[in-house]
């Protein structure tokens, strides 16, 4: 069976074939090589504005979200699909529906909701204002709108393993004896391991390449509230493309570094079920 | 450990899963939940665990009210139905989850968890994950998981159900020498009868939520307290007759039964190994079918008149395969039937069991 499907495709299936591989090299690698190709050839220039303060503060500052996205989403993840799968109330339904809504909205229309609540004549404002907290185009409402459009990720995956794995290993553990929080620590949260692994991968990729809601939000200030991807928007409308360039590149790098991640996992693999058969 | 459950009720939504139940075990028995799927044995186990919670009614452990204890106060084993075995943890690890929990220093776990897998047959298996045995393995992986602890009372979820017939033979076997060497009270939940019949002291029998009869093997088998439990313990007939005197005439046959009122119509219960087939013209019967299982025979008749509006009705009985009644017995051929013990109940029987 192996050796057939292993088998060079013959006749119509080669034409399948070369399309399938057309296709994914129009999409896929001649804009990648594109990018590195123009890196290359501007280099010095790539180089000179990749170690510029304005630079250097969109990635940290896109870092540093990405990173606390990961936490939150990792704790309120966790707690979320508890509630979710385990809990049984009236309003799961429409919380179950609501969680999905950061996929569903436009991230313009998110950094826009959030305008209204926390920009300068937001609903919000008047109690802001009198804590002397600043949100709207200021770091927070970068992490906030990420924070925003990242939710659904890590809550779902962790979800779906909950579900899969069921509750009858942590009664086994209350039946010899182990606390709720023996049990949460020693049972719950290892068999939730690889739904957290991917949760995150999939917040982090996304943290990274969030730009419509950070742009309205935040306004890409340099050195404030400009993130990665804003910083490439904002070099392409100042016409300074070997900026943009050389951040495209960077993100491009670190999407890939994430894709050979998941693909080293293999879930399919690492998920053993001790019951199936 | 002794139990005592007293009125227990379980109600999931509108259906009444526990009626009304309550029994007695005593220290030391190992006693059988038996009955269809469904009935709620398993829910019966689980609220004495603490893994469920009772509706109404009590539960006592040695003397003393538990429905208010969390199942890890119990100090009760259980033995899930699919193992539950820690899927991230190894065999040594699952083991010794009950002593670590409980702040048992690493050396004594190591020896209670060498001592138990030598015991269980799991020498040289610590090691490897859940996902990489057998599923007898599991098995008793679990049961050595749930014994680590020293229970004094041993609850098991159709502990056998999930392996094969010659495996479940062999745990079987060996639940029943477990218990003897450990001696802690054990409750077992299945519905396979041979299983309770062969291993047990005592058998409840259990349909609908109810109690239908507690007792031993050989008392559930010879005097089953209602029809429920004489329809479901063994192969049986139920055929419909009439009360005369000290016997219920079923078609051209004649079963005692005792205690029933002259002409009162009755469901006869006829166990297969309590009928005599021989062949004789005219007789009462028709064969229509012979099968050879193992050592016995299954024979097939259709009885005289004994149906409604006077047609035949099917009959078996089942015989050692050397039986000199079985003597020309064959296809076609023409036998009388001695009834050597029946049951009679009035009225409607209840539905027959799954």
């Amino acid at each position: 069976m192996a050796e057939r499907i292993l088998r060079k495709p013959a006749g119509a299936s080669r034409l399948v074939f070369a399309l399938v591989c057309g296709w994914l090299t129009l999409l896929l690698v001649v804009p990648l090589l594109a990018l590195v190709g123009a890196v290359v050839q501007d280099r010095s220039e790539v180089l000179r504005t990749l170690l510029s303060a304005e630079a250097r503060n969109a990635l940290l500052l896109t870092l540093g979200v990405a990173l606390a996205c990961i936490a939150c989403n990792g704790v309120f993840g966790v707690a979320g699909a508890l509630v979710l799968v385990r809990q049984r109330f009236w309003l799961r339904r429409v919380l179950d529906a609501l969680i999905d809504m950061p996929l569903a909205l436009s991230p313009v229309m998110t950094g826009l909701a959030f305008l209204l609540v926390f920009g300068r004549s937001g609903v919000l404002r008047p109690v802001l204002d009198g804590l002397g907290v600043e949100i709207a185009f200021a770091w927070p409402s970068v992490l906030l709108a990420t924070l925003f459009v990242t939710l659904p990720f890590t809550l779902r995956e962790v979800a779906l393993v909950l579900e899969e794995v069921g509750d009858s290993e942590e009664q086994a553990a209350a039946t010899l004896g182990a606390s709720p929080w023996q049990t949460f620590w020693r049972i719950t949260l290892p068999n939730l391991r690889g739904g957290l692994i991917i949760g995150t991968t999939l917040t982090t990729a996304r943290a990274l390449g969030e730009f419509g809601a950070v742009l309205v939000v935040g306004g890409s200030i340099a050195n404030r509230t400009q993130t990665a991807t804003t910083f490439i928007h904002a070099a392409i409308e100042e016409r300074q493309e070997p900026a943009a360039f050389g951040m495209a590149l960077i993100l491009a790098a670190a999407a890939i570094l994430l894709l050979l991640f998941m693909q080293g996992l293999d879930p399919t693999q690492k998920r053993s079920p001790a019951h199936g058969d | 450990m002794g139990i005592e459950v007293r009125n227990l009720v379980k109600r999931f939504g509108a259906l009444t899963v526990v009626d009304a139940m309550s029994f007695e075990v005593q220290p030391g028995e190992l006693v059988a939940l038996l009955g269809p799927s469904g009935g709620g044995k398993s829910t019966v186990l689980r609220i004495i665990a603490g893994l469920e919670t009772a509706d109404a009614g009590q539960v006592w452990l040695d003397g003393a009210r538990v429905d208010h204890l969390h199942a890890r106060q119990r100090q009760v084993g259980f033995v899930f139905q699919h193992y539950a075995l820690f899927r991230h943890m190894t065999v040594a690890q699952n083991i010794a989850f009950g002593l670590d929990v409980r702040g048992v220093p690493r050396a004594e776990q190591q020896r209670t968890v060498e001592r138990l897998l030598q015991v269980m047959g799991l020498r040289g298996l610590g090691d490897r994950m859940p996902s990489q045995i057998s599923g007898g393995q599991r098995q008793r992986v679990a049961l050595a998981r749930a014994l680590a602890p020293t229970p004094k009372l041993l609850l098991l979820d159709e502990p056998f159900g999930a392996v094969d017939a010659k495996v479940r033979e062999e745990l079987r076997q060996w639940l029943r020498r477990m218990h003897d060497a450990v001696g802690a009270t054990t409750i077992f939940v299945t519905h396979d009868q041979e299983e309770a019949f062969a291993i047990a002291d005592r058998v409840m029998i259990i349909q609908s939520g109810r109690l239908e009869q507690h007792g031993t093997p050989l008392e559930i088998l010879d005097h089953p307290a209602t029809e429920f439990v004489a329809r479901f313990v063994g192969d049986v007939n139920v055929l419909t007759g009439r009360v005369h005197g000290d016997h219920a005439r079923v078609g051209p046959l004649l079963a005692p039964v005792s205690g029933l009122p002259d002409g009162q119509e009755v469901h006869v219960v006829l166990r297969a190994y309590d009928l005599k087939f021989w062949r004789e013209d005219p007789g009462v019967a028709t064969v229509r079918r012979v099968m050879t299982i193992g050592d016995r025979v299954r024979v097939e008749a259709l009885l005289d008149r004994a149906g409604p509006d006077g047609q035949p009705a099917p009959i078996f009985a089942q015989f050692p395969r050397r039986s000199s009644l079985l003597h020309g017995v064959e296809v076609g051929c023409r036998i009388s039937i001695e009834v050597t013990r029946a049951r009679a109940w009035p009225g409607v029987p209840p539905e027959p069991a799954s």
